[in-house]
């Protein structure tokens, strides 16, 4: 399930002792923005050990490094890649090329070290130009699984204000939910940052699932639970995926090729869709929300 | 490894541990204080020395204020503060 | 005609107290009292000996009472809470017999029986009358309910009321009468109402807290309980206020209308009260400002006495019908034995307090509680000491899972029913422990120095002088 992500300071040792268990989907291990500088090698190898001792296995673990305009992105690859980190979140990425030399560096490291499993990238986007070519990022590499949106930075690409209500981020989202759909991944909308604002929270998080987002970040441990009720199928959701299901059965029994529901035609993407609300539902047990 | 420079590493917060190195020329010179150290003061010690034997570092003065950090913490800020005084560059 | 005397000493002179005799406290004004240190080191001035203080919690304000101890002014000790500075030092030994720690309801239930018979009872009272008519709902020192001085006032021979606030006779909204009263003094300050009240009680912020308030709300959810006349009682710290403020949501939505809240009274708690989640609360006890103004104004907000509460031996009391009550633990073990007296190295920092009554009477007993503090388990083998004995304790919720007590098969299987993280206590132990480390076991001394009196009067564990090599907190080692 990729409902929430929810960022952990990389230095911060309790914090890491519970990452795992504060219900998010996937914790975000942060060795860039959380980390000033004389302690990025600090927190590069407690992150490093937090990977390699404690028993992070029921959340997946994305680890943003430092981005490739700095000294320490190497030195955090070599660290974290061994311990075979579920995604790495490469910031500030612009174009495909940069993905690339994030990946190419990757591969160096799985080489050195005859990893077999392969990691991931999810790329922050972040500026004006990563979010103009957010197609070509979706599309730069097998790893991209998913594109991730962060407007705090990029409004200030865009030399407006970041607001709650994110009219001046409109486009950008627009922009990523359409390309990371384009190229079959996943989009991931930005935090909201009012820590206080629940009720805020929650709006954020319904517009942008609203519009395709498959879920949403977070800076604060209170907003995962809101952001994974919010990304959690409805009822009338399930029930929708239950009755495509019913048909496209149906159909297959009577060997029909096309079939409609509801004055739709039922196509391949929304079946996967009907599959995927079914099995989240069904590992959601209890909890559905109305 | 050969111990430097004076270094530090970790925070007093709770469930990290605060270290501090310095050269010495008197073999291994470990100062323990912990929250715990009833049920893991031995463990730490033995954790400690196991960190700087990986290293291979024979000469220190190494004091650990430790407020409940888990042994892989400890590990990374031993570790860290070694490295600070080795001075090899971040 | 006036009961009011010039001088705390001359109320202790006219009270015929004598060496060896028992005397009482509430504590009400908690870490702001300023009462017990002022009776005592009267007490002790007037040079009496042998004396047994029988309180029903002492605070680390109480520190001065170590003194008391140390020159045999003090020489025996009945409460059932005790702060870690006091704790500390009954710890090491510094008293020649055990503490006798009871329980909310245990402590009037003996005092009543004669089992502890008390020969003077102070009552310290932020507002009385001249002649003994007193209560906590007014004055600069408002602790709102005087819940635990109900039975020192009734059964003491004889009771002093000490006030700050001496008002015009008759102080109508009384809640102690004066028929029980012998002598008022009055004095400058009985406290400090920062340290007696909290200006408001907050729900924590740390993530583990309201991950684990968010599971312990999600359990009162799918335990069959949370419908038509539902009642509740939970803590005043951390986790505990955040189940309040979820189950507040929760029973709104969900248009529940609950019976009672018993507490330990909160904002949290009125707040639920004047949303119309409850039909009352019953107080015991006012933990901030909140509380007391709304035990004041709201006369559906009712001051109950200890007894009323949780006494054995009343005809009935509040535990026996409440629903699901919210408490926390220093220790659990793999029987569900719960510690509250001591921490992980042995030294006494608490005490029962409501937690057994509660436990006893409760039909959903749930400690929530993270699942490591500072790299101990709170899941044990064994726990130092047993507060509240495992039969008695149905759920565990940790951040890391829910561990339901096997007795409770009936709850086991709603809670996996609703997909909660149900998992055994031993497995929750064990994930604890790898990511601790196995700590040593604790050596502890021989000599008791407390007996925890279980509420049907036996006792239930001993709590054991520290060990000779336990180090306090912090220690070094060279080597």
């Amino acid at each position: 399930m990729r409902r929430s992500m929810l960022f952990m300071p990389g230095n911060n040792a309790g914090m890491l002792l519970n990452a795992d268990a504060l219900g998010a989907d996937s914790i975000i291990l942060d060795l860039e923005d959380a980390v000033s500088p004389a302690e990025k090698d600090s927190a590069r190898i407690l992150v490093r050990n937090a990977l390699k001792y404690l028993n992070y296995s029921n959340c997946e673990i994305i680890i943003r490094i430092n981005s490739i305009d700095t000294d320490y992105w190497k030195s955090d690859l070599e660290e974290i890649i061994p311990l075979m980190p579920h995604m790495i979140m490469p910031p500030k990425i612009s174009c495909a090329k940069d993905v690339q030399i994030v990946a190419d560096y990757i591969k160096e490291v799985e080489e050195k070290h005859n990893i077999k499993k392969s990691t991931h990238i999810i790329p922050l986007i972040e500026t004006a130009l990563g979010v103009e070519n957010a197609f070509e990022i979706a599309k730069s590499s097998d790893r991209v699984k998913a594109i991730f949106l962060g407007a705090e930075d990029l409004t200030a690409d865009l030399r407006c204000k970041r607001t709650k209500k994110g009219d001046e981020i409109f486009y950008s989202r627009g922009r990523l939910v359409t390309a990371a759909r384009a190229a079959n991944i996943d989009a991931y909308d930005t935090p909201f940052t009012d820590v206080e604002d629940e009720e805020g929270l929650e709006q954020d998080a319904l517009f942008a699932k609203s519009l395709g987002f498959t879920g949403k970040a977070a800076i604060s441990p209170r907003h995962v639970m809101i952001i994974n009720e919010v990304f959690s199928p409805t009822i009338e959701e399930i029930e929708y995926a239950k009755e495509v299901m019913d048909i496209i059965r149906v159909a297959k029994e009577q060997g029909k090729g096309a079939i409609s529901l509801r004055g739709k035609m039922i196509d391949a993407p929304i079946v996967a869709r009907a599959m995927q609300t079914l099995k989240m539902a069904e590992q959601l047990g209890g909890a559905i929300n109305e | 490894m050969e111990i430097k420079n004076k270094a530090t590493a970790g925070t007093l917060e709770s469930n990290d541990v605060y270290v501090l190195v310095e050269p010495n020329d008197n073999g291994i010179e470990l100062e323990l204080e912990s929250i715990v150290f009833n049920q893991f003061g031995e463990d730490i010690e033995r954790t400690v020395k196991e960190v700087l034997d990986d290293f291979n570092v024979t000469n220190i003065k190494i004091q650990l204020k430790d407020r409940g950090a888990v042994e892989c913490a400890i590990r990374a800020r031993v570790e860290t503060a070694l490295k600070r005084a080795e001075g090899v560059n971040n | 005609m006036s009961k009011v005397v010039n001088s705390l000493k001359e109320a202790i002179k006219l009270s015929g107290l004598k060496d060896g005799m028992r005397v009482s406290f509430h504590h009400h004004l908690r870490n702001g009292d300023h009462v017990i240190n002022m009776v005592m080191d009267e007490i002790a001035n007037l040079g009496y000996k042998d004396i047994t203080v029988n309180a029903s919690s002492l605070f680390d304000i109480h520190a001065p009472v170590i003194n008391h101890i140390k020159n045999n002014v003090v020489t025996g000790l009945e409460v059932n809470y005790m702060g870690g500075v006091v704790g500390r030092e009954i710890s090491k030994g510094i008293l020649n017999k055990p503490v006798d720690f009871r329980s909310h309801g245990g402590r009037p239930s003996d005092i009543e029986s004669g089992k502890t018979p008390i020969d003077v009872a102070f009552i310290a009272a932020p507002a009385s009358d001249n002649m003994g008519n007193c209560t906590g709902k007014y004055g600069k020192s408002a602790c709102g309910s005087l819940g635990y001085a109900f039975v020192d006032a009734m059964y003491a021979k004889k009771v002093v009321v000490i006030t700050d606030n001496l008002v015009e006779y008759p102080l109508y909204d009384f809640s102690i009468s004066e028929t029980y009263v012998d002598y008022v003094v009055s004095v400058d300050k009985i406290g400090d109402p920062a340290g007696i009240v909290s200006g408001t009680t907050k729900i924590t912020k740390d993530p583990v807290g309201l991950m684990m308030a968010s599971y312990a709300t999600k359990v009162i959810q799918y335990s069959g309980l949370l419908k038509e006349g539902f009642s509740f009682q939970t803590g005043a710290g951390g986790a505990s206020l955040a189940v309040a403020k979820y189950l507040k949501e929760l029973m709104l939505k969900e248009n529940i209308k609950g019976s009672f809240g018993m507490g330990g009274i909160t904002a949290y708690l009125v707040d639920m009260l004047e949303a119309g989640c409850f039909e009352t609360l019953m107080d015991v006890q006012c933990f901030d400002l909140k509380a007391v103004e709304s035990i004041r104004e709201n006369k559906r907000h009712r001051e109950v006495t200890a007894s009323h509460y949780a006494s054995p031996t009343a005809k009935s009391s509040i535990v026996d019908n409440l629903d699901v009550v919210i408490l926390g633990a220093t220790q659990i073990d793999t029987n569900f034995n719960v510690n509250v007296h001591t921490d992980s190295n042995g030294y006494i920092m608490g005490g029962s307090g409501g937690h057994s009554d509660t436990a006893a009477g409760a039909k959903l007993t749930m400690v929530v509680a993270p699942l490591t503090r500072a790299r101990l388990s709170i899941v044990v083998d064994k726990v130092l000491c047993v507060s509240t004995p495992g039969n008695t304790i149905d759920v565990l919720v940790t951040q890391r899972g829910i561990a339901v007590n096997p007795q409770r098969d009936d709850l086991m299987a709603r809670l996996k029913e609703a997909k909660l993280p149900v998992i055994d206590i031993n497995e929750l132990k064990h994930i604890a422990e790898k990511i601790t480390g196995i700590p040593k076991d604790l050596k502890l001394g021989d000599e008791v120095v407390g007996n925890v009196i279980y509420r049907d009067g036996t006792i239930i564990d001993t709590i054991k002088k520290i060990g000779a090599g336990t180090h306090l907190y912090d220690r070094k080692s060279r080597s």
